[in-house]
């Protein structure tokens, strides 16, 4: 029996495949039926999700299991159930409540957090001397760090207009920017290729069997 | 009530986080755990309010017979199906509220949600998003046939580390001397990796963190409102 639902779930996800590949060619009804089922199973994915990662072990297990223990975890419940009242135009303002302090506690996390690991982390690390490298390479590797973190820098610096001498700096930013942004378009395109190939090795693999 | 009690409990909750960092005492240094909490729970309540929205606006289209609106049914039984399955059996160790549905993993060797989720979710997912690779590859030669010196940066660095990243890299340029190993393809991928890519990452960090510093004082200062929405 296990079998046939393996052969089943094989020819499904096979199935669903093709239907979205067969986007390339131009939007058909395949398409739009295997989009929609993704959405739907998407949303209820993350739901269930959410459940059983957070809500059942963070309020509902508390809760049950030691009620006047963990009275405080009513005040989250609450602001949640508050949140709920966005659904309807009329309730939407008791909304704001657990949004601001969703927002404020946010904004106070991540103050300290990005003043820690994203500002003084990153200066402290650039904050090098490039010539105690152990090699050529490494000593122009840690200028060019200097170099280009300085001037990137520069280049997000908005509040002066930038031009004439004070320009090449933020023009060499620029071009680490932009080599940069080389990088990580390479990397998307590698992984997003990784995926093609695991989704036609499995066409040919698992579903038609062409390939070992 | 409705703009100014939200903005002081913004300010309140804000201050105390930012106070607690400095306080390492009870009931301060407990704070910070206890707010994430809290946060996790309200997120989890945000979440379902999505999934509220996306029902509304699907039965709306199928109530009302709008374009396309079979899709759209389809698209919620799908929904219907997950989250009744996921709910009655649980998920992968979790149990459902009728147990773990043991006959289930018997006959199909696994949980009905989980078996929704590997032959039809991750294929879904997984095809979804390796079709960006042709539009990606498409997009790229509109954005960058030799625009300027920018953009033709931007394209070898992206030749340069896809073909150092892979097998191609070595072949191309492994006959090199050892004097000219700096200019063989995997490792001047690495060398764009280690040293410019890194100098541009930290100055996009410092910078955006930067702005997150000072974004985050402005909603706690109540400079920033824009989250509150319209005035209703």
């Amino acid at each position: 029996m296990t079998s046939f639902f393996t052969t089943f779930g094989i020819w499904l996800s096979a199935l669903f495949t093709i239907s979205i590949f067969s986007f390339l060619y131009k939007d058909n009804p395949l398409y739009k039926f295997s989009e929609q089922v993704f959405v739907g199973l998407s949303a209820a994915y993350w739901l269930v999700n959410i459940i059983y990662s957070i809500m059942i072990p963070n309020l509902f297990s508390k809760l049950i299991g030691d009620f006047s223990g963990n009275l405080i975890l009513l005040i989250p419940a609450a602001l949640g159930l508050m949140m709920l009242m966005r659904i309807h135009p009329a309730t939407q303002w008791i909304s704001r409540y657990p949004i601001a302090i969703m927002i404020g506690t946010t904004a106070g996390i991540s103050m300290l957090r990005y003043m820690k690991s994203d500002i003084l982390n990153q200066v402290t690390a650039t904050m090098i001397n490039p010539f105690a490298a152990s090699s050529t390479g490494a000593v122009i590797g840690n200028i060019l760090l200097i170099i280009g973190t300085l001037c990137g820098v520069y280049f997000f610096y908005f509040s002066k207009k930038q031009e004439g001498f004070f320009a090449v700096p933020s023009k060499i930013g620029i071009w680490f920017l932009m080599i940069s942004f080389g990088a990580t378009f390479g990397y998307t395109v590698m992984a997003r290729i990784s995926l093609l190939i695991g989704r036609l090795e499995f066409l040919l693999g698992n579903w038609l069997h062409l390939i070992k | 009530m409705k703009r100014s009690f939200p903005l002081v409990f913004a300010f309140i909750v804000g201050f105390l986080v930012l106070l607690a960092e400095f306080i390492p005492h009870r009931p301060f240094n407990d704070l910070i755990s206890t707010l994430e909490n809290w946060f996790m729970i309200i997120s989890g309540f945000a979440i379902l309010l999505g999934q509220i929205s996306l029902i509304r606006v699907n039965s709306q289209i199928i109530a009302h017979k709008e374009e396309n609106w079979q899709y759209h049914l389809a698209g919620m039984i799908s929904f219907a199906l997950m989250l009744i399955f996921g709910l009655l059996w649980g998920m992968r160790e979790a149990p459902g509220l009728l147990g773990s549905g043991e006959s289930f993993v018997n006959q199909m060797g696994m949980k009905p949600f989980d078996y929704l989720f590997t032959y039809a979710y991750m294929p879904l997912s997984a095809t979804v998003f390796s079709l960006l690779a042709f539009f990606i590859a498409s997009a790229a030669y509109r954005a960058f046939i030799i625009r300027g010196f920018e953009s033709n940066l931007l394209m070898i660095t992206a030749v340069i580390v896809i073909i150092g990243r892979t097998s191609i890299g070595s072949m191309l340029t492994g006959w090199l001397p050892e004097s000219l190993r700096f200019w063989h393809i995997p490792n001047l991928a690495d060398f764009i990796m280690e040293y410019p890519n890194t100098a541009a990452q930290r100055a996009i960090m410092i910078s955006a963190g930067l702005g997150i510093v000072g974004s985050s004082l402005r909603i706690i200062l109540g400079i920033e409102r824009s989250y509150l929405g319209g005035d209703k």
